[in-house]
């Protein structure tokens, strides 16, 4: 199949501005998070949507939420006006959108370009791990009053989509034999976008202990933590996020293994990518099983799932420019 | 998971209580058996198998890449003597790693039984009543609506559709509903755990009762038949497999073709075969398959795989009698990329008996073949896998191949120790293209005829595969029930408001029995449903 060597430009053009339109969202929110009035009222209350729209109930009706475990400062305050910062917030999010239709752009020219699913090496893969965050991102700022702390989010992705286009950037080719397969399109695309929604809580979990601390002793990162939502508002991110990726790694590894048995010889043979993936596995299982267990919850559920992101990493870059496996397939010369 | 105990019977007075040995030996089992079947050992022992399997991803693996592992071992002296010792370049199979698993297991199994019946007794039982004071609950919500309270059980009866209810008549005209749904959580959550012990134990079976060998077959017709462990160049058995009684077929190679890009990249490989299994062997009969990369063979219960491939040159000795010897012999690639291959073509001397005189006349043709040929100053490289214009760089070797020195020798290459005895010396240094040849001091001649591409197949074998896929569906249907679906519970309490009789007072509270996450807005949604008058869509 040919190459469309036009529209594979076209990709790496829209590639390179949707990163750019992120850094500029990126400071835009670092902004909001600085200054932002808002940013302040979400940290003191942690339920603060959920009220809003049991507020909006009928006449005559009281409403009790139990904070789930939160000793925080729970005293709602006074409404204040829509301040600068928030604007800016606004505008930064409009920003991100702007940024995540270039992002899928990118992809699907990509995919038009070389004629298969864009996610044939490293560089097409982790332009689709990150479009998948900055798009869960997007969702949970819908859901969850956190849009403040996108620039800890976009920090992270802009850095990897930086040094994608850079040092692991591949210039558009066919795939060889071994992916020629319906299954590239299913195992590759579930582990890609099960890895883009585990940034989310693997940054929410970072900020968590971040917050814990301040918790504890407000002492702690005083000036930074003060403005961050109260933990419970964090691990409810990290929780929902993480539940969501992990059925879909599971999916990823399983059909990885339906894969490997056509194309390999055998469903499983603890090729580094293949243990990697296990142990990523199983620190989100004991990510899970943390959260039934006494003593587990909040601070060190949320070191175990930093622990899982860490190994998700671990497997993309190390696994794949270091070590040699089957799964030798990054394309990075 | 632990159970409650009876409180202890009332103690003997005539003697002071000690327990006896078996009591002890008894205690001792129930508490080991309580702590590793607690929640906090299976968290440990995730830990720690995670841990474990780590090295396996970062250090070479025996069964993976025995010359690798061999080579790093050499390379660390003590330290790579040590971490073998240790069974660190078998990590899967090592004594440690099994025991965290099996371990795992056991705690695994001690944990699902007492939760299957306590599922058991859930699936079967009414929900809870209604507590006394439902403002206690994590959500709660009240208001006075203007329906009677037969109106607004209706009503409840209505929305809570497909959730288990029970209701009940609380006396003074106060009614309750009692609610719960979400049981399919428990269910997936079991499935779960119940799958992956299967996937385990079947996948453990499936490692003792495989095997997998690899075979290179020329691409002229040749076959190859899964009749014993002879047959294979490599042969890699289960435990439980001794290499007879293997699966009956054959496969016979008749073509292979691969195609490339502009650039030299692969596109497609594909062998075009025969095979013969079951009753075919008794009628003779061949059926005809594509194999392909990603499409194996599957018959007689075993799978065929197109590994790779790779180039036969074929030489033509003419010894100075005029006899001649025609050998096609697999050389391998030393570069995938370019195909440029290496290999050893041996000749025994044709006529001779007496050994000692054969060793002396042996002859071998090592070096390099380039499917597409490029002289660099008289060094041999090849621009592409393709075969465009091959050409080998040989050495002629005469003398003592040490065939008969007991040692296994690779088909790739020659015994270097003979060439270091002097027992095998080099008697020509030649480029030669298709149709070429060299001739040596004592007239042999040495020419190079054509190329054969040959096929590298596997054949592998795993009766429990099969079961591992179902246990692996299971576990992931599971998993997505036990994650995706909330477990919860909602009351009604409807009372006839005071005075003049006319509306109902309802109170309505919801509790997540899971995590309390997403729940809030589900519960706001019926709340608000029951609170106001009239439908609300
Ligand atoms: C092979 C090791 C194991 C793995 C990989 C594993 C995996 C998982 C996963 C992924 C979940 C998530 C489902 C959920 O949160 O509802 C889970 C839940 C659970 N597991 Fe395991 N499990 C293992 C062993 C065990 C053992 C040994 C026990 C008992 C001691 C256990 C008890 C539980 C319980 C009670 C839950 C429900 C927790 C909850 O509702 O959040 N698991 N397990």
């Amino acid at each position: 199949m040919p190459i469309n060597e036009t529209l594979s430009r076209y990709s790496d053009w829209s590639y390179t501005t949707a990163t750019a339109i992120y850094v500029l969202a990126l400071l835009f929110f670092l902004i909001e998070q600085s200054f932002g009035v808002k940013s302040r009222r979400a940290a003191a209350s942690a339920g603060a949507r959920a009220r809003e729209l049991v507020g909006a109930g009928g006449p005559g009706t009281t409403e009790v939420t139990a904070g789930t475990g939160t000793d925080a400062p729970a005293v709602t305050p006074p409404a204040l006006p829509t301040g600068r910062a928030e604007r800016i917030g606004r505008m930064g999010a409009a920003l991100t959108v702007l940024g995540v239709l270039l992002h899928l752009t990118a992809l699907v020219l990509r995919g038009f370009a070389t004629d298969r699913a864009p996610w044939g090496n490293m560089y097409e893969y982790i332009m689709l791990a990150t479009f998948i965050g900055m798009a869960t991102w997007l969702l949970v700022i819908k859901k969850f009053p956190v849009r403040h702390l996108s620039g800890f989010m976009m920090l992270p992705i802009v850095i990897l989509m930086f040094i994608n286009g850079t040092l692991l950037y591949a210039t558009a080719a066919p795939v060889q034999p071994a992916l020629q397969s319906y299954w590239l399109v299913i195992h590759v695309s579930a582990a890609a976008i099960s890895s883009g929604i585990f940034l989310v809580p693997g940054v929410a979990s970072i900020l968590y202990l971040i917050r814990q601390s301040h918790e504890q002793n407000p002492a702690r990162f005083a000036k930074f933590a003060g403005r961050l939502p109260a933990a419970d508002v964090l691990d409810r991110v990290a929780y929902r996020t993480t539940v969501l990726a992990f059925p879909l790694f599971t999916f990823g590894v399983l059909c990885g293994a339906v894969w490997a048995e056509s194309a390999w010889g055998r469903f499983w043979g603890w090729d580094p990518k293949e243990t990697t993936a296990f142990v990523a596995w199983v620190i989100y299982a004991a990510y899970l099983h943390s959260r039934a267990t006494a003593g587990w919850r909040g601070g060190r559920a949320a070191v175990i799932n930093i622990f899982g992101f860490a190994a998700t990493v671990f497997n993309l870059f190390f696994i794949n420019l270091v070590t040699a496996g089957l799964h030798s397939y990054a394309g990075v010369g | 998971m632990t159970a409650t105990e009876a409180p202890p019977k009332s103690p003997e007075p005539q003697k002071p209580y000690r327990a006896g040995p078996v009591r002890q030996a008894l205690a001792f089992v129930r508490n080991t058996w309580r702590g590793l079947t607690s929640m906090r050992t299976a968290l440990i022992l995730l830990f720690l198998l995670a841990l474990a399997a780590m090295p396996g991803a970062l250090l070479p693996q025996r069964v993976l890449n025995a010359t690798k592992t061999d080579q790093y071992i050499t390379s660390h002296g003590w330290w790579g003597t040590l971490l073998d010792r240790l069974q660190f370049f078998e990590v899967y199979s090592s004594v440690w790693f099994s025991a965290i698993y099996l371990l795992l297991l056991v705690s695994l199994v001690g944990c699902l039984t007492p939760r299957t019946g306590e599922y058991l007794r859930a699936i079967r039982a009414k929900p809870v009543l209604t507590p006394r004071n439902l403002s206690r609950m994590p959500h709660f919500r009240e208001g006075t609506v203007g329906q009677s309270t037969e109106e607004m059980l209706e009503k409840a009866r209505k929305r809570l559709r497909g959730w288990r209810i029970a209701e009940r008549d609380e006396g003074d005209g106060v009614r309750s509903v009692s609610a719960e749904k979400g049981y399919l959580r428990e269910t997936g959550n079991l499935v779960f755990h119940f799958g992956m012990l299967g996937l385990i134990v079947a996948f453990a079976l499936g490692k003792m009762y495989s095997y997998e060998g690899q075979v290179i077959v020329q691409a002229d017709g040749s076959q190859f038949c899964n009749s014993g462990v002879f047959a294979y160049d490599t042969f890699n058995p289960g435990l439980r497999v001794d290499g007879t009684r293997l699966d009956p077929f054959c496969v016979k190679v008749n073509d292979f073709n691969a195609t490339y890009t502009a650039v030299g990249q692969p596109l497609h490989y594909r062998a075009d075969i025969q095979y013969q299994s079951g009753a075919d062997l008794e009628t003779g009969s061949w059926r005809p398959y594509q194999l392909e990369v990603n499409e194996p063979l599957r018959t007689a219960g075993d799978r065929v795989y197109l590994l790779g491939y790779g180039y036969s040159p074929r030489f033509t000795v003419t010894y100075p009698d005029g006899t001649t010897r025609t050998q096609t012999t697999q050389w391998r690639a030393s570069n995938q990329a370019t195909m440029l291959s290496e290999g050893a073509t041996k000749f025994d001397p044709p006529g001779v008996t007496d050994a000692a005189e054969r060793r002396t006349r042996q002859l071998a043709i090592t070096g390099l073949f380039a499917p597409s040929s490029l002289l660099h100053g008289g060094i041999l490289t090849s621009t592409g896998p393709g075969l465009v214009n091959p050409m080998v760089a040989i050495d002629v070797m005469r003398g003592d191949l040490g065939l008969d020195s007991g040692r296994a020798q690779s088909i790739f290459s020659i015994d270097q120790s003979m060439v270091k005895d002097g027992r095998l010396k080099r008697v020509a240094r030649k480029n030669l293209a298709v149709g070429e040849s060299v001739t040596l001091d004592d007239g042999t001649k040495v020419s190079f005829d054509g190329v054969q591409k040959y096929a590298s197949l596997q054949v592998s074998h795993d009766p429990t595969q099969d079961y591992v896929l179902v246990f692996a569906i299971a576990m992931l249907l599971g998993l997505g029930a036990s994650l995706l679906v909330k477990r919860r519970r909602v009351w009604l309490r409807v009372r006839p408001a005071d005075g003049d009789g006319k509306g109902t007072v309802v109170q309505v509270a919801g509790l997540a029995r899971t995590d309390q996450a997403g729940y809030g807005e589900e519960f706001t949604r019926m709340a608000d449903e029951f609170l106001t008058e009239g439908k609300r869509k």
